[in-house]
């Protein structure tokens, strides 16, 4: 093996923080249903405790005999309002704490899968589910919930959007920082590993290992060789970087998966931020050329990067799958603090850039005097977007309780720091109000 | 098992004989080696094998984290096969 390789690798890791972002198990929790809740809970806390009982250590392993950092541990169930309808209790809260207990007794970081599908309607455990999620996250602290209320299929239930915006209002007075562990979803997906918005889709098997990669530094200092180049150039270079950082993740996972005994899953090709220097996908758009994000260009420097890391990681991999796109959450992405602070991001302009790119508006802080129908209007809006563009879309704002715009929410590690973002004071209510049913889109007449 | 050692460190005399040394202890056999100067800092790459069965990984791992630590050299070990799948199609 050539040395520069060898070195190249080493910098990629030690300087540029290259990373495993996440492995997580997904674990069925179907054949834990039952008609007592008592019974449910502890085949729930069973099943997931001797399932993942050496996650932590393998992956510990791992990151030792490899020097790969493998940042998170984390387990992703069979959305809870599926498994918890039979047992007729009429509060979730208990099954979120059983997670809770089982995610404390194996260390991981966190659980996902606290969820609910509501694109087409509610069945009563999704309105037993979404009523206590509130509570649910007061008194767990690794628990993560998500609702997904709509679909290109399926079109967008205006219902479920009104009461989102509701239940995030809700768990706003008891803490905004709660906020930060619920997704709202339009086309979410089953594989997903990177929380909040983790759970285990239906129709996946029993257990599975699926790993989130991460690495922006990495392509941020590999476009600093090609300044000034074309952009077919930059294209090139990204789609480079992303085979390389996604051949790590799919080295990781299939080791990971074989020493687990557990089948491998997916590598979500997403690029992740941390708050942390040198880690800022905001920071890749500015080296493509933008005096800071937010520019006009944004959009189209955004989605010339999702598409070129998508092509670069698909080659790497075996199975693709999660979200897989250049996230970017405003708490988690030191770059693009610093852009809204200076007045440069907005709210509108992330909208517009989760038309290209995954997820949607995340870790967004919002003013404390926003109402529900305005959050709902947001939800509507990235969930419209992700029903016509046929892609996932998703928001999880924080309305930060006693602040306006200027203050700042703090989350701590890799959260970050939220800085409170102007929405538009104009109001949705009666259209929110209105609630039933947007239907879903016409496949043809693509315009 | 094949491994990947780097050292990394300011240049001093005895720098390859310190780590070879060490090497040779844990019975590691060095398939190939490099060295070079890069701004004064003294940069080797070993490719070493053994017998896992009879040494853990996690023990030479501890040996030579030892061994930096007392000689102020940075030295990294990893698992060869990272490097085939990042570096090679």
């Amino acid at each position: 093996m050539e040395s520069r390789s060898i070195l190249e690798t080493i910098q990629m890791i030690a300087e540029e923080n290259l990373d495993i972002r996440t492995i997580t198990m997904g674990i069925s929790l179907f054949d834990c249903i039952d008609s007592d809740g008592v019974k449910a809970r502890q085949k729930i806390y069973d099943k997931i405790t001797t399932s993942a009982r050496d996650l932590v250590t393998v992956a510990d392993q791992i990151q030792t005999e490899y020097g790969v950092p493998i940042i998170n541990k984390r387990i992703a169930v069979t959305p809870i309002a599926l498994i918890a309808a039979a047992s007729g209790d009429h509060d979730y809260v208990a099954y979120a704490q059983t997670m809770e207990r089982a995610a404390v007794a194996l260390g991981v970081d966190l659980i996902g899968g606290f969820s609910a599908l509501v694109q087409k309607g509610y069945q009563n455990g999704d309105r037993t589910l979404i009523a206590s999620i509130p509570q649910a996250l007061a008194e767990t602290t690794r628990v993560c919930s998500s609702v997904n209320v709509g679909s290109t299929r399926a079109g967008i239930n205006l219902d479920a959007v009104g009461e989102m915006g509701r239940v995030i209002k809700q768990i706003a007075t008891d803490d905004p920082v709660n906020c930060m562990s619920l997704v709202v979803f339009a086309n979410a997906v089953d594989d997903n590993p990177f929380m909040a918005g983790a759970f285990h889709g239906v129709g996946e098997a029993d257990r599975v290992i699926n790993v989130g990669i991460s690495g922006p530094g990495v392509v941020k200092r590999a476009l600093e060789q090609v300044r000034g180049q074309s952009i077919d150039v930059v294209s090139e270079q990204i789609k480079k970087t992303a085979f390389k950082v996604t051949r790590m993740g799919q080295l990781v996972g299939s080791i990971a998966a074989e020493r687990l005994n557990v089948p491998f899953g997916i590598v979500d090709l997403s690029l992740a931020p941390t708050p942390n220097e040198g880690d800022s996908v905001a920071e890749i758009l500015e080296e493509i050329g933008l005096e800071q994000v937010g520019a006009p260009g944004t959009t189209a420097a955004l989605a010339l990067l999702n598409d070129a890391v998508k092509k670069g990681g698909v080659m790497a991999c075996e199975h693709v799958g999660g979200l897989s796109g250049a996230f970017i959450p405003v708490s988690e992405d030191a770059e693009m603090i610093r852009a809204v602070e200076a007045g440069h991001l907005g709210v509108e302009k992330l909208e517009a850039m989760t038309a290209v790119c995954s997820v949607g508006l995340d870790m967004i802080a919002v003013p404390g005097e926003t109402s529900a129908a305005s959050i709902s209007g947001m939800i509507a809006d990235e969930a419209a977007i992700g029903m016509i563009n046929n892609k996932t879309t998703a928001v999880r704002v924080i309305p930060a309780t006693g602040k306006k715009v200027g203050d700042s929410v703090e989350f701590g590690g890799l959260f970050g720091r939220a800085p409170v973002m102007a929405v538009n004071p104009s109001q949705p209510q009666a259209f929110i109000q209105r609630g039933g049913h947007i239907p879903a889109p016409i496949h043809s007449f693509k315009n | 098992m094949k491994a990947i050692i780097t050292v990394v460190g300011q240049d001093q005399v005895g720098i390859v004989a310190t780590v070879a040394n060490e090497l040779a202890q844990l019975k590691i056999n060095i398939v190939d080696m490099s060295q070079t100067l890069m701004d004064h800092n003294f940069t080797m790459m070993l490719s070493g094998e053994w017998d896992d069965q009879v040494l853990s990984f996690a023990a030479v791992k501890a040996a030579l984290d030892k061994l930096g630590e007392q000689s102020g050299l940075t030295i990294r070990i990893q698992r060869q096969a990272l490097f085939d799948a990042i570096q090679k199609l």
